[in-house]
């Protein structure tokens, strides 16, 4: 039996402890925002945060949530169903195209919000290049963590 | 229902709830076998229906024919389609059409549709000339081919839109009774200024549909264009920001409980399971069924991921087949081969303009080069997948297609199943780029399926993914070129491998060389291959802007004069071009270590430039910007035509940098994103994007043609920054 918290709410599961989060999310949870891209923590599009810290739940076992917070796409609205300032940058910026590693990218973007509020343009590259996206929006991601931030879209925060 | 003398038609009718339905059809006069291949429901019977639905609510649907797979095709064709309505956007919701009879069969042409209507003469463009093979596009509901905004949006949207209009408009009028020239419409609102009056549309919704039925609806002139032409946000994009838009991966069943399978193909392609040996995974959690299909195994389980461990534990032995020593040497030696007895004239000729070979042979100077692309997988990121479930003598299938018609047909067929047995819904494409036009994974899901009973949900791993793709062909292309004494240039021969389409691929028309001759030989491949985003385009034009490099600087021009020569008589492709050097500013001095190179490249009726500036930084180019000038006829929503740009350049790039799929002892070497990488966010260039509106009757692809330009672009980039001429793809076998 595994214990931890998911989106706010408490879970007991049991599965075993091996299956990485990401088929728990998804499979056991029925939370389909995160997905699956690569298996081998490669790409991003699984993208969780575990405490707050952004982790590739395609590696990571269940294991590793035992007594923590998981927090998914689905989980960051605030309870009006305001959306979160990253999510409403994205909209802004237009930067979805197909959308599928769009969940992992906004959670990487939030985790590097969270621990730099102000991030320079190498700060948001180095955070943001373990997330691919074969659409290439990278110029949007770029665009709309800025804004979301607070920064000028002419040049980022001082390193 | 008559008989179908008719090609095309715009019908209307009422469906339940007294909702309007306005639709325009086309059909094919006589499909072609590639054609009929497509098409469901037998010859000919097959309609393309771009519906507008407008309910007694207000509430405008445009049911759309087309995947959105990240092109932005819903929002763009719905835009198109109110713009013409006149309706108000926020009413606007987008249906994509079900791949259902009543969308791929005449029963619906005989419900919604007059047969005695004459065709409206918009209409009669559609069927003419090279815009028939496109036709394939609508009939089966393919997405492909950078049509849908150019075809389905100009020729069906619009006329859809522009007929319900009207319809509404002469409902009006006679209940108000006044002249219908007086209506006016704006945002879903009928008006007739002069007593006074007004109306939303629902309230003649059910009316409208007894009014005579538009032959010719008239289209807005750009200038009278409300929606289209504007950058209005996609409707599509809240749902891909808070994880709710689903994907073909995310597919589940009310009521039933869903089971995983994992596949393993045979690694070298058209050898066969000879046995297996599944002991261990027979024993282990949640693993319901083992079969081996004699082309792939599959393990279905109770998850995925319990599917693919168990999978993965799996002996598998294959059969021997004539390619298991073969590697990619050995495939571009047979090129070699092939292009050697081709010799200077032989070969199949595409293209001859004056007498190439003699005109080379007369020259100043000849200038000789060839030329290799590897094999490119799409990498969509989510991977292949598909939900089937086949039981009570039907099937439901569930996947994010490009060809949703065609896979509901080859279930049929494959189940010996009447079509109407069969149901298919598509979701959102994570990704196509070509790929999900193909039914490979489809086939297998069903064949799972129809083994289990029970509802079935596949998925690929990365690692199948990547070696179970549709490949964009590696190619090899080689060249010939004179000069006169004055270093004009005056003769291009082209000989290149070739497997697929376009056929102008490799054609340059629009340069005003005087003696061309192009040609092509084929040659053998064991490894299928498929489109990939811009199909031959994508390497025919590296080769050939790469060549024209290399004779601007045999000849000592600058690659953008020389160019500039060549596009003479070629005024669209010039101010493309002109534009691109402006926005890059082309002729600024740059420090050592820095070069710009140009490339300009025509395809699926666009034209697209691409400046790209490289910096040589530790032996290695890093791409900081590329400036793109685009004209696609007219950008019907400019911010998703430049995202289409910003997209085809990110793809481009990685691929001319990266995108190396490469055979050994017959199988695909490359496995998953660390051996077959993806360009990432700290490697993006800054992108400029500008577009030329031109032409607004003539409209050409966005989702394509920003790729084929760009490759040259940087490799051009690089030998003005370094000296170095790339004549292989990808430039990183040359910066190890």
């Amino acid at each position: 039996m595994t214990s931890f918290s998911i989106n706010g709410r408490s879970v007991e599961l049991d599965a075993d402890p091996a299956t990485p989060i990401l088929w728990i999310v998804r499979e056991q949870l029925g939370l389909n925002g995160t997905k699956f891209g690569c298996g081998i923590a490669q790409c991003g599009a699984c993208t969780v945060h575990l405490d707050g810290r952004p982790i590739r739940s395609c590696s990571t076992p269940l294991s590793a949530a035992e007594g923590k917070n998981i927090t998914t796409v689905e989980g960051l609205k605030s309870d009006d169903g305001t959306l979160h300032k990253v999510q409403q940058a994205w909209i802004e910026a237009q930067v979805p195209q197909c959308g599928y590693c769009q969940s992992g990218q906004i959670m990487s973007a939030i985790a590097l919000l969270e621990r730099n509020p102000q991030p320079s343009d190498e700060q948001i590259d180095a955070a943001m290049a373990g997330n691919v996206c074969r659409c290439g929006m990278y110029g949007r991601i770029r665009t709309a963590i800025k804004s979301a931030a607070g920064i000028s879209q002419d040049e980022g925060a001082e390193a | 229902m008559g008989k179908w003398s008719r090609r095309a038609f715009i019908g209307a009718g009422l469906v339940a709830g007294g909702a309007l339905v306005v639709g325009v059809s086309i059909r094919t006069g006589k499909p072609d076998e590639k054609i009929r291949r497509l098409v469901a429901g037998g010859d000919g019977e097959t309609l393309i229906n771009s519906f507008v639905k407008i309910d007694k609510d207000n509430i405008v649907t445009a049911v759309i024919p087309h995947a959105e797979m990240g092109q932005g095709a819903h929002s763009t064709l719905a835009q198109m389609l109110a713009d013409e309505l006149d309706a108000n956007w926020e009413d606007v919701r987008i249906l994509e059409a079900p791949a259902e009879t009543d969308y791929s069969s005449k029963d619906i042409a005989r419900e919604f549709l007059a047969p005695e209507l004459e065709v409206p003469e918009i209409l009669e463009p559609t069927l003419d000339g090279t815009f028939l093979s496109l036709i394939d596009a609508m009939i089966g509901q393919i997405t492909g081919g950078s049509f849908s905004v150019r075809g389905t949006g100009q020729r069906g949207m619009r006329n859809a839109g522009a007929a319900a209009r009207q319809m509404l408009v002469g409902a009006a009028a006679e209940e108000w009774g006044v002249s219908a020239d007086e209506i006016t419409v704006q945002n879903g609102v009928l008006s007739h200024a002069a007593s006074n009056r007004s109306a939303k549309f629902g309230e003649f919704a059910e009316k409208a549909a007894d009014q005579p039925l538009p032959v010719k609806p008239r289209l807005k002139s750009t200038d009278e264009f409300n929606l289209m032409g504007r950058s209005i946000p996609r409707k599509d994009i809240p749902g891909k920001v808070d994880g709710t838009a689903v994907f073909g991966i995310d597919v589940e069943i009310p009521g039933e409980t869903m089971s995983y399978a994992a596949v393993k193909a045979p690694p070298v392609q058209g050898a066969k399971v000879k046995s297996i040996n599944a002991s261990t995974a027979e024993t282990m959690p949640g693993v319901l069924q083992i079969l081996n299909m004699t082309d792939f195994v599959a393990v279905v389980a109770d998850g995925y991921w319990q599917a693919q461990q168990a999978l993965n534990t799996i002996d598998i032995t294959y059969t021997e087949t004539e390619n298991d020593s073969l590697d990619q040497a050995a495939i571009f030696a047979r090129y070699d081969a092939a292009l050697n007895e081709a010799g200077a004239n032989g070969g199949d000729e595409e293209i001859a303009v004056g007498d190439a070979p003699r005109a080379i042979a007369d020259a100043a100077t000849r200038l000789e080069a060839e030329y290799k692309a590897p094999f490119l997988a799409h990498a969509t990121m989510e991977p292949q997948n598909c939900t089937a479930w086949v039981h009570d003598g039907q099937c439901e299938v569930w996947a994010g297609s490009q060809v949703p018609t065609k896979v509901r047909k080859f279930v049929a067929d494959m189940l010996d199943l009447p079509m109407e047995k069969v149901t298919y819904k598509n979701t959102y494409l994570g990704g196509g780029f070509g790929r999900r036009s193909e039914t490979d994974s489809i086939e297998m899901a069903v064949r799972i399926a129809r083994e289990t009973g029970y509802p079935v949900k596949l998925i690929w791993s990365r690692e199948e993914d990547t070696a179970q793709d549709w490949y964009r062909p590696s190619s090899t292309s080689r060249f010939e070129a004179g000069l006169d004494d004055g270093g004009n240039l005056i003769s291009w021969n082209n000989v290149h491998t070739h497997l697929f389409d376009p056929p102008e691929a490799a054609h340059v028309p629009y340069y005003d060389i005087p003696n061309q001759l192009v040609r092509k030989v084929d040659v053998p491949m064991h490894l299928r291959f498929g489109p990939w985003r811009s199909v031959d385009h994508s390497h025919n034009s590296w080769f050939i802007e790469s060549f024209l490099d290399e004779v601007a600087a045999e000849a000592g021009k600058d690659p953008l004069e020389l160019r500039r020569q060549l596009l003479k008589n070629s005024p669209r492709h010039l101010a493309v071009l002109n534009k691109a050097a402006e926005m890059a500013d082309w002729d600024a001095e740059m420090p050592e270590g820095r070069g710009k190179g140009i490339a300009i490249a025509p395809s699926f009726n666009s034209i697209v430039a691409h400046v790209a500036q490289v910096e040589m930084t530790s032996g290695k180019p890093r791409v900081t910007n590329v400036w793109c000038c685009a004209d696609i006829g007219y950008a019907m929503n400019p911010d998703g035509a430049a995202a289409q740009m910003e997209s085809s350049i990110i793809y481009g790039l990685t691929a001319a940098l990266y995108g190396e799929i490469s055979v050994k002892d017959g199988a695909v070497e490359q496995s998953n994103f660390h051996d077959y990488p993806m360009l990432r966010i700290n490697e993006a260039p800054e992108i400029a994007v500008e577009f030329i509106n031109g032409d607004s009757e003539r409209l050409g692809g966005a989702g394509e043609p920003g790729l084929p330009p760009l490759a040259p672009a940087v490799t051009n980039a690089i030998y003005a920054a370094s000296g170095k001429r790339i004549r292989e793809l990808p430039t990183a076998k040359h910066f190890a």
